[in-house]
This record gives C-alpha cells, structure tokens and sequence, in this order.
C-alpha cells in the first residue's frame, strides 16, 4: 500500500511553474528518494505536501486520506514529520528543550500550565537524543551547535513528532562526508527500528543511491525520470541534466 | 546530588533573605526616611508586578504589545467605578476587576495573535488600547471623563490616609501571590511552549502546534494580571484618570522591560524599580524626565541589549566562573 500518493500536483508562483502536474508514490515502509538540480522543485513539493503552501490543482493522499491543503499542524499531527533545507530549530532552547517541547505539542500536553516541566517526557526525549547521538549535549543552547549537529537535531524533532512518514529536505546538507555516511546510516537503521516511511531530497548522488528504493528525478516542475538505483543510474536524459553536470564539475 | 541540594538551600536562604528584607524595608522606610518613600516602595511593586504581567508576552511569548495600558487601566477602572456606582464589595469587585480585564484581552488578542510582525502587532494592540483611552475619556456619564475618579473608598484596615504600611504589605502579598503563579507558568509545560513559539513560529507549526492559540492564552493571562496591578494602582493613588490607559503607560512598561532584560523573569521588575526611582529623582530636578528617561534608553539598547537585569547576570556568571576556576 501507499503511504504517500500525490496526483496531477501543480503549483506556479507568478509566471513561474515549480511544480507542473506531478504524480509520486511512496510505498509504506519504503525509504525513497527525489534529486534533481537547483530550482527542480523539490523543496516546493514538499511546502505542497506538507500544507506550507497551497496546492494550484491536484490531490494529495496520506494513508489513503485526502489531506490536500489541510493546515501544516493538522498534516504534521496525522503523522508526516518534516525537517527543512535551512535547518530549522529552536535556537535559544536547549537541545533537551527542543525535543521535550516536540513531545509536548505533538502529545496535547503543551496546555498545562501549572504542572512541573520537569514531570513531562524527560526519559523519551533522552532516548531520542541518545539514538541521533546528541545526549552529551543535551544541556546547550541549539543555537551553537554544528551544523552537523543542528541538522541530527532537527532530525530528532522531527522523530519526536511520532511520525509514519518523514519528509527530509537535504539531510545531510552541509555535513563532511564522514559525517554524511554516519547521518545516513542513522536515518536508515531509525526508519527500520521504529518502520517509517521517509520521502528525501539529495544533492549527494552517492548518498541516494546508497539508501533509496526508488527514485524520481526532477527538472523544471517535472518528473524526468523514476525508477530503481540502477535504472536511473542507466537513464540518459539523467544523465544529460544531472550527473552531465557533476562530472564536468568534479573533473 | 550534593551540589543540587547544596543549591536548593542557597535558594532557600536567598528566599529568606528576601522575605525579611521586605518585611523589615517598611519599617525602616517609615521610622528612617519619610512615608513617601514607603508609598514609593509599594509604587515599586505595584509597577513590577504590572511589568511582570506584560513580560509574559512580550519576553515570553514574543508579542510586542503597545497597548498593555487598556488592561492595567480597565482593571483599575473596573474596580473604581464598582466601588463609587455601586454597593459591591471591596473584595468582589478586587476580584471581577482582573476578570473584566482578562475579557478585554479575549477580545483585543482575538484580533492580534493571528497578525504576524512585530510592528503590525504593535499597531494592532495600541489602536485598541487608545480606544479604550477615548472610552474613558469622552464618556462622562460613566466613567467621568477627564474628571477621573477621585475618592475611590477604601476600607480603613488598607487606607494610605495615616500611614502607607497596611497597604504596603497588603500589597505585597498579592503581588508575591502573583509573582510565584506566574513562576509556575513560565516553568510550565505552557511556559516551554511560549518560549519555543517564540523563537521559531514556523518549526512550532511543523511539530503540530496551534500557534494563536498558546498566543491568545498567553495574551489573556498577562491581561489578567496586568489588571490586578490596575486594581492595586487604583487603591494605592486613591483616585485614577484617563492617563492611566493612555498609550505612553504601554511604552512605559515595555521600557521597563527593556531596561531590566525580558528575557529573565524577574528582569521587568528590576526595569520599574530603576524608572520608579529615577522618575520619582529627576522629576525633583528637572521637568525633563522624558528626555533623561529617552536618553538612558538609547544607551542601554545601544549597549546593554539584555538589561541591566541580563548585564548583571553575565557578570554574575563570569564571576562564579573566576570562582570555579
């Protein structure tokens, strides 16, 4: 079954088509992936499934339900956690702080307001912290962490949400290549503990085919191609727009 | 362990420390220096706790309101014109007082928690505040225009007529009461909540959070307390005007904010001490208070961002740290 369906999506800003009538599947349990150049529409068709933005035309399912153009916090308390390009914390919270506040909104406990803090979610926010390896800097402003740091932070709100399927907008953006193959594994062995669906975008093409099932290749609002690893690897208009480029660019 | 409890006591004796230095500051006020430096004290507390109740939202929930008056005016309003209408009793109307201004927050943070942008927020809640300025001012047949309400009767066991030392204590435990309930909430689930809408609005929306409402709560709460400073105002001048819902009241207390440092709890409170004070000094001086008061402003935003109240605080740190090592 199909945890994520995505029928004839379009969206334009001004003259501008970002996205022009996608159709997308992300199988339940599946990890996958979409790449494409700068400016494909990627992160857009994220702002479109996750209600950030309102969709032109098209449908949207999640578990089979039409969420299209629901408000952001209704889709993300259905169960779709998202992590953005531009890391998105909370800066002046602790990194304890930022997940425990996570729990809190995502659970309905946000409206106590004369219970003691200290009584909410403290064992789960230390087991999440501990499985994205940030327990020893639980106590720190997430202000001044890392970058590496600040996007596995990210990636534990988003896990502390309680999500079925994670929209992950260029995980590992910014990351050494150590600390690339270390975020991956992490994503990888997370989505098989807990069995969550994950949907990501990628500019690190050893990255994608290192983890996705299937994958969909975006250029100018539109699917170029999809299919498995290796047919894509295969795939000619691929690898005129895409790997033409980055094997100029590496050489 | 030993270190955590080793704390708890310290904050257990600074707790003491502080109780008897307010029970005892009265008495030497009076008996030492004169009333008027007894009626200054309670002024103190009166505007901390008023600065307190804004800070919810501005330090807290990053709303800058501009119009904070309204509450701190319609509490006051509301208790006088039940005292000198009406036979309600002093201690029905105390309490209806708060409630009625925590409505008008209902009504004003309805419309403004949904408004995003600083200055919009602030144009918002100052428009509905100078309209509750006008209301005040201009309907005689209820609240006296600009004749205020003079007289406001208070029962002689916390009259200021003899001495200012029933009211101050009087005064003092209300605002300890409010004080230690608005600790609870900024130490609240809720209280992380706030904070963490404040940073970052948008990553609140994408964990799932509703972000007016905690806004609107946070607004009607900071309301409501604002009115119960209004209402302890009202009791300690006797009688009240039209000013006190005036917009400069609202820019008075978020100077007071601002100078002792919004982002610590009891930062505002330290921001009114410093403007009581220096208003009650320099008006003695020169009738150019609003100048020293603007000119003081300036610098400290300039240099002091976090306040007097975040200054002393790094220095604190710095030093305890000099101290560890």
């Amino acid at each position: 079954m199909a945890i994520l369906e995505i029928k004839g999506l379009r969206k334009s800003f001004g003259g501008v088509m970002a996205v022009a009538g996608m159709d997308l599947k992300v199988e339940d349990g599946h990890i996958d992936s979409i790449i494409g150049p700068n400016g494909a529409g990627k992160s857009t068709l994220f702002n479109l499934i996750s209600g950030y933005y309102p969709c032109d035309e098209g449908r949207v399912f999640f578990k089979g339900q039409d969420i299209t153009d629901l408000p952001p916090q209704k889709i993300a308390k259905m169960g779709i956690g998202r992590s953005f390009q531009v890391t998105n914390i909370f800066p002046k919270l602790t990194v304890f702080e930022n997940i425990q506040a996570t729990f809190l909104y995502t659970r309905g406990k946000g409206l106590k307001l004369f219970s003691d803090l200290k009584k909410f979610f403290t064992q789960e926010a230390e087991e999440i912290l501990s499985n994205v390896g940030l327990i020893d800097q639980a106590g720190e402003l997430a202000g001044i962490l890392a970058a590496g740091d600040r996007k596995r932070l990210e990636l534990g709100i988003v896990l502390a949400t309680g999500p079925d399927l994670l929209l992950l907008d260029e995980p590992t953006c910014g990351m050494s290549p150590k600390e690339t193959a270390n975020t991956i594994d992490l994503i990888k062995e997370i989505a098989e503990k807990e069995s969550l669906s994950v949907l990501f975008t990628e500019h690190k093409m050893d990255v994608v085919f290192g983890i996705a099932f299937h994958i969909t290749v975006m250029n100018f609002g539109s699917i170029i191609a999809a299919g498995k690893p290796d047919d894509i690897r295969a795939n000619e208009k691929v690898q005129q727009i895409y790997f033409g480029e980055n094997r100029c660019s590496s050489k | 362990m030993q270190a955590e409890r080793k704390n708890s006591a310290a904050k257990w004796l600074y707790g003491a420390i502080t109780a008897l230095v307010l029970i005892i500051l009265p008495f030497v006020l009076e008996k030492g220096f004169s009333e008027y430096y007894l009626y200054l004290a309670t002024k103190i507390m009166v505007w901390a706790l008023f600065a307190m109740s804004f800070n919810l939202a501005l330090g807290y929930g990053g709303m800058m309101s501009f119009g904070h008056a309204a509450f701190f005016g319609i509490g006051a309003y509301t208790c006088s014109l039940l005292l000198v209408k009406t036979s309600c009793p002093l201690p029905l109307a105390f309490v209806i007082a708060p409630f009625v201004a925590a409505g008008a927050g209902v009504i004003i943070g309805f419309f403004s928690v949904r408004i995003k942008g600083v200055f919009y927020f602030a144009t918002i809640t100052l428009s509905f505040a100078q309209l509750a300025y006008i209301l005040a001012f201009k309907w005689r047949s209820f609240t006296f225009g600009d004749d205020g309400i003079q007289g406001i009767p208070i029962p002689a066991l916390i009259s200021t007529d003899e001495t200012y030392i029933n009211y101050y204590f009087f005064a003092l435990i209300i605002i300890v009461i409010c004080i230690y309930v608005l600790w609870k909430i900024v130490k609240s689930p809720f209280g992380l909540m706030l904070r963490s809408l404040r940073e970052n609005p948008e990553r609140a929306t994408f964990v799932g959070m509703k972000v007016e409402n905690y806004r609107l709560i946070a607004f009607v709460i900071s309301a409501f307390f604002s009115g119960i400073a209004g209402v302890l105002y009202a009791f300690l001048e006797t009688a009240i005007s039209p000013d006190i819902l005036f917009w400069s009241m609202s820019g008075e207390v978020i100077l007071m904010g601002l100078l002792g440092g919004m982002h610590i709890f009891l930062g505002p409170a330290l921001g009114a001490t410093i403007m009581v004070l220096l208003n009650s000094f320099i008006t003695s001086y020169t009738e150019y208070w609003g100048m020293v008061l603007g000119i003081a402003l300036i610098l400290i935003v300039l240099f002091f961002p976090k306040g007097v109240g975040g200054l002393m605080l790094e220095q604190y740190q710095k030093w305890m740290k000099r101290k560890g090592v």
